[in-house]
């Protein structure tokens, strides 16, 4: 037997109950079989791959997870906002859930309830697709629960939609989101994922967005998985003219965390922000992998990526920018700064510009740096102590990314736990 | 006493900068230290604060009758040093109201006294920024960061006014600001002291001693003492240099 095929057999007998237990629409089921055909045949990625290189997913691969199969019930993990969608090991929990009044023509709706609807079919899987990634074919083959949120025309949601992952055991959970912003539309979105268990499970996530003309998306995603978990999670964009996206992301948990954050601009005038911290400790490894293409004219793009390092862990962050031989008139900015809190943690960063036009504007830069001596001794000066000086520049450092986030419970429960770094479990 | 500081030596990366500086400092009392630019004023001011590169060679100092140079820097604050940067050094990301309130909490910890919560301490705050006339703007503002240099020595004094220090050493404080900030810094100072505290002006400028009236002028000059007198002596220096008290001290 083949190594990929001694892997794929835990998910063989898992996909094969969970397609038989399915009452899903023929297309659905095709292309999850296509899906996990493709996954068959390339198996998980290895660090042979240019992309993995930094991540070996070996122990990810070699993990016996099974599916859950009922939502266990949980206590405070899912907050108090007004709409949240709750899913616990990968399912849907109705306890959990809560949706306020949202307005005329918004589609929040599970999968098992989307299988009928044009939008939804017109988009799953077409922005990320299942070729993407071993991880991504996985996901689409085990396509189940999973969120779809669809804002029509001019329609603008006030309250944001959180759709909050917990995990409470050893499961591999398959989280999936499709978001159509149509044009004129305006949302806020966040994704949490986090937990209630401090063991081993794997979290193998997708996410697609699409925005039509003028629509507007502020999109959060929170990895704050337990110290033992995996994550593997992809986040794509489409834009379209006039639209404007802001994600930030923050990537706080898993013994190896993989978040792949890409867009792409494929009508002109669109502006998106995507940022993101990853905040580590000892035993973590997180890795960064970002792609954003500027196809057509005129798009503006922002990256700024902090990462904050302490223990013996690791960061890879690899951001590209592509700029297409038609995008004249590109303004991209990209910077992935580091703060190193130890002298065993190790960040490998790699900014990447690919350029094919003279009309563009374009700037990136990365740097890796520890705490500042003069700041410290001028923050001991005025009484602070070590620890707490030190907790506060780290915030300084990471507050242009925290102050982003404008739900308050999770920016409370960010500043906490950057701030008591020290004592804190994140 | 206050502070007094004993035939004290010190180097930073193996250059001996002062060498046997004496000097004593009670409670009330106002001096000013005056002196050529490399002569080891500020390094004084950092050695007193307990910065890291700085090495103490020889000598000793007292601080309320213990010795200083066994307190980290975070601990001389909290006994109630304070010293006000000759380049007060941004931070960015930090607010300077969350920055003043822990600081103060820290203070506050340590004397047992009460600790406030942000609502509280920005009454507090308000209070303070009076007494050096600081706009409230500046309260949301990252630590010193885009501040001009003026506005920078301004917050520094209001940091002062929060921490309500024993021993203020206000390293040249007056450079940078201009004519009427100097006046309202000063006045702030002069709100500031009392008999229960000391204040030690690192200073190039007769000016500031208009304002805050020095009970003793010091001249330090390649790292010790050369001169000392009364505020007349800095009238005198103002007029003719500092040659003829180099020549003086050799
Ligand atoms: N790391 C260092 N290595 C060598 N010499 C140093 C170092 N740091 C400071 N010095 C020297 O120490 C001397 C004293 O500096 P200090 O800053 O104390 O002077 P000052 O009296 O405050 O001068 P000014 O009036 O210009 O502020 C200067 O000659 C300076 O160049
Ligand atoms: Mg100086």
């Amino acid at each position: 037997m083949t190594v990929k095929a001694k892997l794929a057999t835990g998910y063989i007998k898992e996909f094969a109950r969970s397609i038989e237990a399915s009452a899903q629409q023929d297309w659905l089921k095709d292309l999850r079989r296509k899906a996990f055909e493709y996954f068959t045949e390339t198996g998980f990625p290895t660090s042979r791959d240019e992309d993995w290189k930094y991540t070996d997913v070996k122990e990810v691969a070699g993990g016996q997870w099974s599916v859950a199969n009922h939502a266990n019930a949980i206590s405070e993990s899912a907050g108090n906002a007004v709409n949240k969608i709750v899913f616990v090991d990968g399912i849907y929990s109705e306890d959990a859930s809560s949706l306020g009044e949202l307005p005329e023509g918004v589609v929040v709706s599970k999968f098992a309830e989307s299988g009928d609807n044009e939008v939804f079919q017109e988009n799953l899987s077409k922005i990320v697709e299942p070729e993407f990634s071993g991880f991504s074919a996985l996901n689409t083959a085990f396509i189940d629960q999973g969120l779809f949120i669809h804002v029509p025309k001019n329609t603008k949601i006030d309250e944001p939609i959180h759709v909050v992952m917990v995990s409470t055991g050893e499961f591999t959970a398959f989280p999936r989101l499709l978001y159509v912003g149509e044009e004129g539309s305006e949302a806020e979105v966040l994704e949490v994922f986090t937990r209630e268990f401090e063991g081993p499970y794997l979290t193998n996530a997708v996410s697609e967005v699409k925005l039509e003309k003028n629509a507007k998306l502020i999109h959060t995603r929170v990895q704050r998985e337990s110290h033992a978990a995996f994550h593997i999670g992809v986040t794509k964009a489409v834009l379209s003219r006039d639209s404007v996206y802001d994600g930030t992301n923050l990537n706080l948990g898993g013994k190896l965390a993989r978040h792949d954050a890409n867009l792409e601009f494929t009508e002109e005038n669109g502006e998106a922000w995507v940022d993101g911290l990853y905040l580590i400790e000892d035993g973590q490894h997180t890795d960064t992998h970002s792609r954003i293409d500027h196809k057509v004219k005129n798009c503006l793009s922002h990256q700024n990526y902090k990462g904050i390092l302490d223990g013996k862990s690791r960061a890879v962050f690899n951001g590209k920018v592509y700029v297409h031989e038609n995008a004249s008139g590109t303004d991209a900015e990209q910077s992935n700064k580091n703060l190193l809190l130890s002298n065993d943690a190790r960040v490998d960063t790699k900014p990447q510009l690919e350029i094919f036009n003279d009309d563009v504007k374009c700037a990136h830069g990365a740097t890796v740096g520890q705490l500042e001596g003069e700041e410290l001794f001028y923050l001991l000066t005025r009484g602070l102590n070590q620890d707490l000086a030190r907790n506060l520049l780290t915030y300084g450092f990471a507050e242009e990314i925290i102050n982003k986030i404008t739900v308050p419970s999770i920016k409370k429960d960010l500043d906490e736990a950057v701030l008591n770094r020290l004592h804190a479990k994140l | 006493m206050l502070l007094e500081v004993k035939d004290l030596y010190v180097a930073i990366d193996g250059k001996t900068i002062l060498k046997g500086l004496n000097l004593q400092i009670k409670k009330g009392e106002v001096h000013a230290i005056m002196g050529p630019n490399g002569s080891g004023k500020s390094t004084l001011a950092k050695v007193l604060a307990g910065h890291p590169s700085y090495e103490v060679k020889k000598g000793e100092i007292l601080f309320e009758g213990n010795d200083l140079l066994e307190l980290e820097p975070d601990e001389r604050a909290r006994e109630g040093v304070f010293m006000a940067f000759q380049y007060p050094v941004e931070v960015p990301g930090v607010s300077n109201a969350q920055f003043l309130r822990l600081a103060y909490n820290e203070k506050m910890k340590h004397s047992g006294g009460e600790e406030l919560d942000p609502l509280e301490f920005d009454d507090l705050l308000r209070e303070k920024a009076k007494i050096v006339e600081m706009d409230p703007q500046f309260f949301k503002r990252s630590v010193n960061e885009g501040f001009s240099g003026g506005e920078k020595k301004r917050n520094e004094i209001l940091q002062m006014a929060v921490l309500d220090p024993k021993l203020a050493v206000l390293d040249e404080t007056d450079s940078g600001l201009d004519i009427d900030a100097l006046r309202i810094v000063s006045e702030g100072v002069n709100k500031l002291k009392s008999e229960e505290n000391g204040v030690v002006l690192v200073t190039h400028y007769q000016r500031l001693l208009n304002y805050i009236v020095p009970d003793f002028v010091h001249v330090l000059a390649d790292g010790k003492i050369v001169k000392e007198g009364g505020k007349e002596l800095a009238l005198e220096l103002e007029e003719k240099g500092y040659d003829w008290v180099k020549a003086a001290g050799n």
